[in-house]
């Protein structure tokens, strides 16, 4: 284990995904690094979802290797993967809370399947969770379809966090938030970290976001990283996506 | 690297020590639960407790949250209790549960009498919703079609057509064959049965009877419920429940002319064509059954025919058809739109949608039945 704390989390080396004769990512690398909250920017349709989806195997990828704790997904048996499994969360853009399930049970889900708890801890735990993420309680009995945009997100992030994950990958968790739930929710996330101890891997296209929860933002483009580094580096940065990006209208409005 | 969790009883004064050991984690949480349950007995007696937890390993939410409702129950006993030897890499963590106030877990599924009551009760009382709904939703596909027979431009053509492809010309297939093979087992069935009494010729008046009559349309009106009843719910309950429906009306479209009238005039296209295909289908495998199995020459079959069957026997069988497809459609229609937005409530409701169906048909066959019957056709 001591060996881990300096390697990578997410260790990501030349990967390559093509759908049909388009190339979506080519040759791409990038490190995570235990304990911190990395943003992931880029273009609309550049592939940041690509990358999410392919480094948690939904997206089969041509070429390069992908480890996660240090366990390459490739080579990997079933037991190591399912333990790989366990250990991270996965928030989806549009939250994916199983409709037909309660709140309670969609976040005992994974704990029904992977540990052997008694109903009551896992009652207590619900709550835990629930309280975690700021909800009330009663929202426990509630199915998915009579929650707001912004209590989709969080119950879909208590879901993610039901196993105590030591990583968690969160799909544009702002978006489709008003701007005070968007900053509540990246006060949350940084929370969250602290406390649980977690890493965080954020797609992200909203600039408060970068700016007040992300301890390194990555940026794709044509396919690879073309810069990683922190808020200063971005700003720095003389690339022309980047200089329109952290340098343009809204930018400037964030940063006052 | 570390251990099993402990919890052990150290005797300090006055005081007692509750000192927690090893990975206080959810892979052990049975475990932690039992021990954390003991301890709770086991403090009896003494005024205040420390729960030392300066030696655990590895410490998440559940490990937390135990070490809390231990703490919990001891402060509930008249015990003063505290946690100690907190490391400041967990004492968020702690402090994050400490916030969680315990509401009891209210179990409402419980089964009994007057719950069964309730139930049998309610699904009664819906009876009569789901009939005027079907009336509601029929009044609201007529009135849609009146305003498009004023203003015609209106008229969706292209998605009528395409639903027409749909659920006709893609169901040939299927309805031919089916029909096919239930007019040749009529048929062997029937010379089987008839031989015994050297009555075989007669074989094809229970063809022609029961095919144009009711089995060509009821069968048929059967399988295109099961078909394309199931779809339009389904249909049309995911575009409820992706708020399609809302977008449409918002929009300024009435959803009934723009989703549900096309279908429904598909639908009452269909049926009938779809019928007299089935129909055909039928004498044609009854036929061929009667000539290799029971030596009827195809001659003598259509001679016999043309004087068991008039054109009432085949007028009785189509006429049924439209009324049927607009009932079937009726509720496909209903069931579609009273989706709410679960996936389970999409697969309700299509379910709903094939069964209601398939009941209204027979219903409505048996109304046509006495119907005809005293109308003397």
């Amino acid at each position: 284990m001591a060996g881990e704390i300096q390697n990578p989390i997410i260790s990501v080396r030349d990967i390559t995904v093509q759908f049909g004769a388009t190339r979506v990512l080519d040759g791409l690398n990038l490190d995570v690094k235990r304990g911190e909250i990395l943003g992931f920017v880029g273009p609309s349709g550049a592939g940041k979802s690509v990358l999410t989806r392919t480094i948690i195997g939904l997206v089969p990828k041509l070429a390069g290797s992908i480890e996660v704790f240090g366990v390459d997904l490739d080579s990997s048996n079933t037991s190591q993967r399912r333990n790989v499994e366990r250990r991270w969360g996965v928030l989806f853009q549009q939250g994916a809370l199983f409709s037909s399930l309660t709140v309670r049970q969609n976040i005992q889900f994974p704990m029904r399947e992977y540990l052997r708890v008694s109903q009551r801890l896992m009652d207590e735990i619900t709550i835990a969770k629930l309280t975690m993420v700021g909800l009330k309680p009663e929202v426990a009995d509630r199915f998915p379809s009579e929650l707001s945009g912004g209590m989709i997100k969080r119950v879909a992030l208590a879901r993610a966090l039901s196993l105590d994950p030591d990583l968690v990958f969160l799909d544009e968790p702002t978006s489709g938030l008003d701007p005070i739930g968007a900053g509540d929710f990246d006060e949350l996330v940084r929370t969250l970290q602290r406390t649980l101890g977690l890493t965080v891997f954020m797609v992200t296209h909203d600039l408060d976001s970068l700016y007040t929860a992300c301890d390194r933002i990555a940026v794709l483009g044509n396919g690879k990283i073309i810069a990683a580094g922190s808020i200063a580096d971005m700003q720095a940065s003389q690339h022309p996506w980047l200089r329109q990006y952290f340098h343009g209208k809204r930018a400037r409005a964030v940063m006052g | 690297m570390s251990g099993d969790p402990k919890l052990e009883r150290i005797a300090k004064g006055n005081a007692l020590a509750l000192c927690a050991t090893g990975a206080w984690t959810a892979s052990f949480a049975p475990v932690l639960e039992r021990m954390v349950a003991d301890a709770e007995k086991l403090a009896g007696g003494s005024q205040s407790i420390f729960i030392d937890v300066s030696e655990v390993a590895k410490l998440d939410t559940f490990g937390a949250w135990l070490i809390e409702r231990l703490r919990r129950s001891l402060t509930q006993g008249a015990v003063e209790a505290q946690i100690a030897g907190l490391s400041a890499n967990y004492s968020s963590l702690v402090d994050e549960v400490r916030r969680v106030r315990a509401t009891p877990v209210i179990d409402t599924s419980t089964i009994t009498i007057t719950g069964m009551l309730d139930q049998i009760g309610r699904a009664v009382a819906g009876v009569g919703g789901t009939v005027a709904g079907l009336i509601d939703m029929l009044g609201a596909v007529l009135a849609a079609g009146a305003r498009t027979l004023v203003h015609p431009r209106s008229f969706r053509l292209t998605s009528t057509v395409h639903h027409l492809e749909q659920v006709c010309w893609r169901a040939v297939p299927i309805v031919v064959l089916i029909t096919f093979l239930i007019g040749c087992i009529i048929a062997q069935q029937g010379i089987f049965h008839f031989r015994r009494f050297g009555a075989d010729i007669f074989v094809v008046d229970m063809l022609g009877v029961l095919v144009l009559r009711e089995i060509g349309v009821l069968l048929v009106a059967i399988m295109v419920a099961g078909r394309s009843g199931s779809a339009y719910t389904a249909e049309l309950g995911s575009m409820k429940m992706r708020e399609e429906i809302d977008a449409l009306r918002t929009m300024g479209f009435d959803p009934i002319e723009v989703l549900v009238l096309p279908r429904m005039l598909a639908l009452v296209m269909a049926l009938p064509i779809l019928a007299f295909l089935g129909a055909m289908a039928a004498l044609y495998g009854g036929g061929l059954v009667a000539w290799l199995y029971g030596g009827v020459d195809p001659e003598a079959f259509l001679l016999r025919l043309r004087d068991a069957i008039s054109i009432d026997h085949f007028i009785v069988g189509i006429v049924k058809a439209p009324v049927m497809a607009a009932v079937i459609g009726i509720v496909a229609c209903v069931e579609g739109l009273a989706v709410q937005g679960s996936a389970e409530s999409l697969g309700q409701h299509t379910t709903a949608s094939v069964v209601k169906g398939i009941f209204f048909v027979i219903v409505m066959d048996g109304v046509f039945a006495i119907f005809f019957a005293s109308i003397g056709m």
